[in-house]
């Protein structure tokens, strides 16, 4: 990896932290990048599924995962980790993150996470191969391709500070406040930074100085670097080693602040964790001396630090950098009361799912009623087998007469002087658990049994224990012998349609069972219904996990509630063009026992 | 900081709490009371039988070592071994009524150096325990680099100290090693001069010792000799840092530890204790030094690499007889807490008049914020000022702002536009102006 990131580049941010998150969007925005830098959310405790940032005026979503796990498998593009766990739990989310693998770098915010944690963190990233970035640390950027977080501070002050296009320095502090300083300064004596990483103010950090120059040195973006070191540790050495022996031929420009500490004794703590000077050789002077006769170019204070960079620079006499175009992020900006993911009105033509409706309507497009509801309903275009199937389903379910209780309340409505669509929604009103609803309790009963492999022996004990007779077996008047012809439709349907119907193969094994014990306990048509439609799905390529959800949304339900209404609605027209009078119950029809109101 | 110093008596009750754990082939009969005076102890003698039957041994417990050299350690009255209870409480007492010159550096007996004076408080008592020279075994271990280190000696005491190169073996460990093989590091690496008869039970010590080091979160402890009869070990001496970082996970294991400061510190002044209760209470960090109250340059600046840049470029520019203090808040502090810091400095900045006369500078300092709201801490300190105006004109303060960050511009312009009404003195740059310019300009008024 000779560059930390790129314009491609895509983060999981663990912890739901907004303000990081927008800041990350807006320098997308002001950028032009393609695709938002942050790509997944992990936050634990949160029931939602997406959170909403702006990009630029308008507001994208960013999808919610509970686990690290989950992210990762749904973003598998996504290597860089950023972790804004607490100190608490920031090692175990690291920990986790270097088991599922998949990361090439990993950034931790926490300050203090215990030393001998902080240790095997590292060591195991190392071992791995994974950049550390922190902890204890504001980020890292490479201008121009990707930003963690809050480095560089607000937009106008990247902009000030030319954190928005690639320069040609490579820029490495402890401190994350300096780092935004210095890109300021950098801004100002030179051309910006090429890329800046703030390796964090703890005593144990991931990657140091002397990693992230010599992955520095060898990019080309990279012309010369600057190293802001501190009063404590050795790791300055290892820079001065690396120039000394040639691994490192870019020039340097380097400081350690903390030159104060000298003069007081080691009671007083300057500066971060990290920083205490044990022995002379920590100390920033002995530091600055040691580095400026290795050859770096080390100023007299850091007052002077500008006019050394301007200096340096000057000398390597690069060509300018263009300026490139930029985004400029709105000041006021609203945040939007709906979201529509299926269809969209702005444009010339109004599109379901991106499809324009004149390119779905007419009969030369091919397309029927079972391709709009793959649209509106799925965001997907369902292969013809399936949209033929949805269709058939609709046809099947249209309508079964008068008497069913849905029917018959569209009925006692309309002639009761009301209109189409206060009759109609008398009807739909009755569909649930007990009118309609054997479709989703098929779905997710056979589902349940079929998951779980029980035998349909144990279904039916199952099913006994819970209290529940199997939704989607029986009928009043069909058996084996006299079977229902709408099933059987549907069944030679998916048999010769279906790539595969193994919830179907199931539910037969179960109804041979059923049937055996009594000849009306036949799979019936809200029973096929529902389960060749999680056949339907599993076939299309969604996970259990899916087919639950539309289960558990109530997808069955609203095939049936688009398929009835047209019967429903017949009901209705029939009644108006009969000019039925308003009904009333005969009181013979009803048994009276009512009894005297006891005094309590 | 995350190392913290810890008193021998809380070293041995911690090892001591998990004693079965790490050593179940030895025993340790923890035999040792920590008292602040002479009838604490008296009183300790009635639950603790061994305090009046055996000879006894007394020794400050204050994080500072060469007690012996130094004249601290009781263990004869007429002869050694003859220390009774009565003589030990009267010893402590004695030795707490006044202050006491502790030396840290000696070359042989001679004291080199200054002494520390000041109060002895806690003492720890243990029994006299009669063993052989060559019963005393020296361990120790701590962090060096990203490695632990253990280092392991026949000798124990004195002797180890003064011939450190020759008579120590040390082991570097990766903290990837694994527990095999760490044991085997371990075994191979017995110092020569442990006798025969030792040589099992020292590896079979020095395993538990390391793993306690290690799953304690200690950051060095050392047993300065341990005493191996056997398989009863006694610990004459022990020093201990923990990391204290790791406090949250080690509540039950570390028990109730505490974190004395140092013999011979000067005790924290009540507005730098305020400051650390404000720091531990909050999210962001609160950071107060004060190095020299009567001083006439005060900082006030945010961040924790951008304070240290100010305190050098004082000490550069002003030398360090000019600087009262050192301090840093960072981490986006409420309004509130930012006004309560900026109390604590402006009270500590206005009791006194400069001896010489001049005026006195306030340095409100700081790089580019990251995500810290400057015009919000801006209104804390805003709030500082209007309450300590009048004060402020008494011994002349001259205040010098810098800095840049999220809504700096109007942190900046309501800052200017509050001392202009109060009739304070200000100078205010943002960004635009080098991060530490300001010293230079105040300095050269």
């Amino acid at each position: 990896m000779e560059q930390l990131y790129t314009r491609d580049t895509q983060a999981i941010f663990w912890n739901n932290n907004k303000t990081a998150i927008q800041r990350m969007l807006d320098y997308d925005y002001t950028i032009k990048r393609e695709k938002p830098s942050v790509a997944a959310i992990v936050a634990p405790t949160s029931g939602n599924k997406f959170e909403k940032f702006f990009y630029g005026a308008d507001e994208v979503m960013i999808p919610l995962y509970k686990t690290t796990a989950d992210a990762k498998a749904a973003q598998p593009q996504a290597d860089v980790l950023l972790n804004f766990a607490s100190f608490r739990t920031a090692y175990d989310v690291t920990m986790e993150a270097l088991e599922i693998g998949g990361f090439s770098s990993m950034m931790i915010t926490a300050e203090g996470i215990p030393e001998r944690l902080a240790r095997a963190m590292n060591a195991k990233a190392r071992e791995l191969g994974v950049t550390v970035i922190g902890p204890a640390t504001v980020g890292a950027i490479t201008p121009g391709a990707f930003k963690v977080a809050n480095i560089g501070g607000t937009i106008t002050n990247i902009i000030n500070s030319k954190l928005h296009r690639a320069g040609s320095c490579g820029l490495v502090t402890r401190s994350g406040g300096l780092f935004n300083e210095l890109s300021n300064i950098i801004a100002i004596n030179a051309d910006g930074i090429a890329e800046g990483v703030a390796i964090g103010g703890d005593r144990f950090v991931g990657s140091v100085f002397i990693d992230n120059l010599l992955r520095m040195e060898k990019n080309p973006a990279v012309k010369y670097m600057i190293l802001l070191g501190e009063v404590g540790g050795t790791e300055e050495y290892k820079v001065i080693e690396a120039v000394k022996s040639g691994k490192i031929t870019k020039p340097i420009i380097a400081w350690c602040i903390g030159t104060i500490a000298k003069y007081y004794d080691s009671g007083v703590q300057f500066g971060h964790a990290g920083a205490s000077a044990n022995g002379e050789m920590e100390t920033a002077e002995y530091k600055n001396n040691a580095m400026r006769e290795a050859g770096i170019h080390v100023p007299d204070t850091f007052n002077d630090l500008p006019a050394k960079i301007k200096e340096v620079f000057e000398s390597l006499n690069l060509p300018a950098i263009p300026e490139p175009e930029i985004n400029i992020v709105p000041t006021v900006r609203r945040s939007k009361q709906f979201i529509c993911t299926i269809s969209d009105d702005r444009g010339e033509e109004c599109t379901y799912a991106g499809f324009p409706i004149s390119s779905v309507a007419t009969p030369d497009t091919g397309k029927g009623i079972g391709d709009v509801i793959s649209l509106l309903w799925f965001k997907k275009q369902y292969p013809k087998w399936a949209t033929d199937f949805i269709e058939t389903v609709m046809k099947t379910v249209a309508d079964h007469g008068p008497a069913v209780s849905g029917a018959h309340n569209a009925k006692v409505t309309a002639r009761a002087g009301k209109s189409v669509v206060e009759s109609l929604v008398t009807g739909l009103l009755t569909i649930g658990p007990r009118f309609g609803g054997a479709i989703d309790g098929a779905a997710e009963h056979f589902k349940y049994a079929d998951d779980n492999g029980l035998s349909p022996k144990e279904f039916l004990a199952y099913m006994k224990k819970q209290g529940i007779p199997i939704p989607g077996i029986g009928h009043r008047i069909k058996s084996l012998k006299n079977p229902d012809l709408r099933v059987t439709g549907l069944m030679n349907f998916a048999a010769e349609h279906f790539p595969a119907t193994p919830l179907l193969d199931y539910a037969r094994t179960v109804e041979a069972l059923t049937t055996s014990k009594k000849e009306n306990l036949i799979l019936n048509v809200d029973g096929t219904i529902g389960i060749l439609m999680v056949d339907m799905w599993r076939a299309l390529g969604y996970t259990e996990e899916e087919i639950n959800e539309f289960i558990a949304s109530g997808t069955l339900n609203a095939f049936f509630i688009v398929g009835r209404s047209i019967g429903f609605i017949g009901h209705i027209l029939d009644e108006k063009r009969l000019a039925m009078p308003m009904y009333r119950h005969p009181m013979d029809d009803i048994l009276y026992d009512v009894q005297k109101a006891e005094k309590l | 900081m995350a190392q913290k110093a810890i008193r021998e008596y809380d070293a041995k009750s911690i090892l001591a709490k998990h004693w079965d754990k790490y050593f179940p082939d030895f025993t340790y009969a923890y035999e040792t009371v920590m008292v602040q005076n002479g009838s604490e102890l008296l009183e300790a003698a009635k639950d603790k039988k061994w305090l009046n039957e055996k000879a006894l041994v007394a020794k400050p417990d204050m994080l500072f070592g060469k007690r012996g050299k130094n004249g601290l350690v009781l263990f004869k009255d007429a002869k050694p071994g003859d220390v009774s209870l009565q003589k030990a409480a009267s010893w402590i007492d004695e030795k707490s009524s006044s202050e006491q010159s502790v030396y840290f550096s000696f070359d042989g007996d001679t004291p080199t150096g200054e002494p520390k004076v000041d109060m002895l408080t806690h003492f720890v008592v243990e029994p006299f325990t009669p063993h052989d020279q060559s019963e005393e075994y020296y361990i120790s271990a701590t962090c060096v680099g990203d490695d632990d280190m253990l280092y392991m000696s026949a000798e124990g005491g004195m002797e180890v100290e003064e011939g450190w190169d020759e008579k120590v073996t040390e082991v570097a460990f990766k903290i990837t090693d694994t527990e095999e093989e760490i044991a085997e590091k371990i075994k191979a690496n017995i110092p020569a001069d442990v006798k025969p008869e030792d040589k099992e039970n020292f590896a079979k010590f020095a395993i538990g010792f390391f793993k306690a080091y290690r799953e304690l979160n200690f950051a060095y402890l050392e047993i300065n000799p341990f005493v191996m009869q056997g398989n009863k070990i006694e610990l004459l001496d022990m020093v201990a840092k923990l990391d204290d970082t790791a406090g949250f996970m080690m509540v039950d294991e570390w028990g109730d530890v505490e974190y004395p400061t140092a013999f011979g510190m000067e005790a924290k002044s009540p507005e730098v204790e305020a400051i650390e209760e404000a720091d531990a209470k909050t999210g962001a960090s609160l950071k107060l030094t004060l190095l020299k109250p009567e001083a006439r340059i005060w900082t006030m600046v945010a961040g924790g690499g951008a304070s240290v840049v100010y305190a050098d470029t004082i000490a550069d520019m002003a030398g360090i007889e000019d600087l009262a203090n050192y301090g840093e808040y960072s981490g986006g502090p409420t309004t509130g807490e930012t006004k309560f810091y900026a109390e604590t400095l402006l009270d500590l900045m206005t009791r006194e008049k400069d001896p010489q006369g001049r005026g006195k500078v306030m340095i409100i300092g700081g790089a580019i914020a990251n995500f810290t709201d400057v015009a919000k801490t801006f209104t804390g300190i805003i709030q500082a000022f209007e309450n300590y105006a009048d004060k402020m004109k008494e011994v002349g303060v001259k205040i010098y702002v810098r800095r840049g960050g999220p809504n700096y511009e109007k942190g900046l312009k309501d800052i200017k536009e509050a001392a202009d009404r109060l009739g304070l003195y200000i100078e205010v740059y943002g960004p635009e102006t080098h991060v530490t310019d300001i010293v230079r300009m105040a300095l050269e008024k």
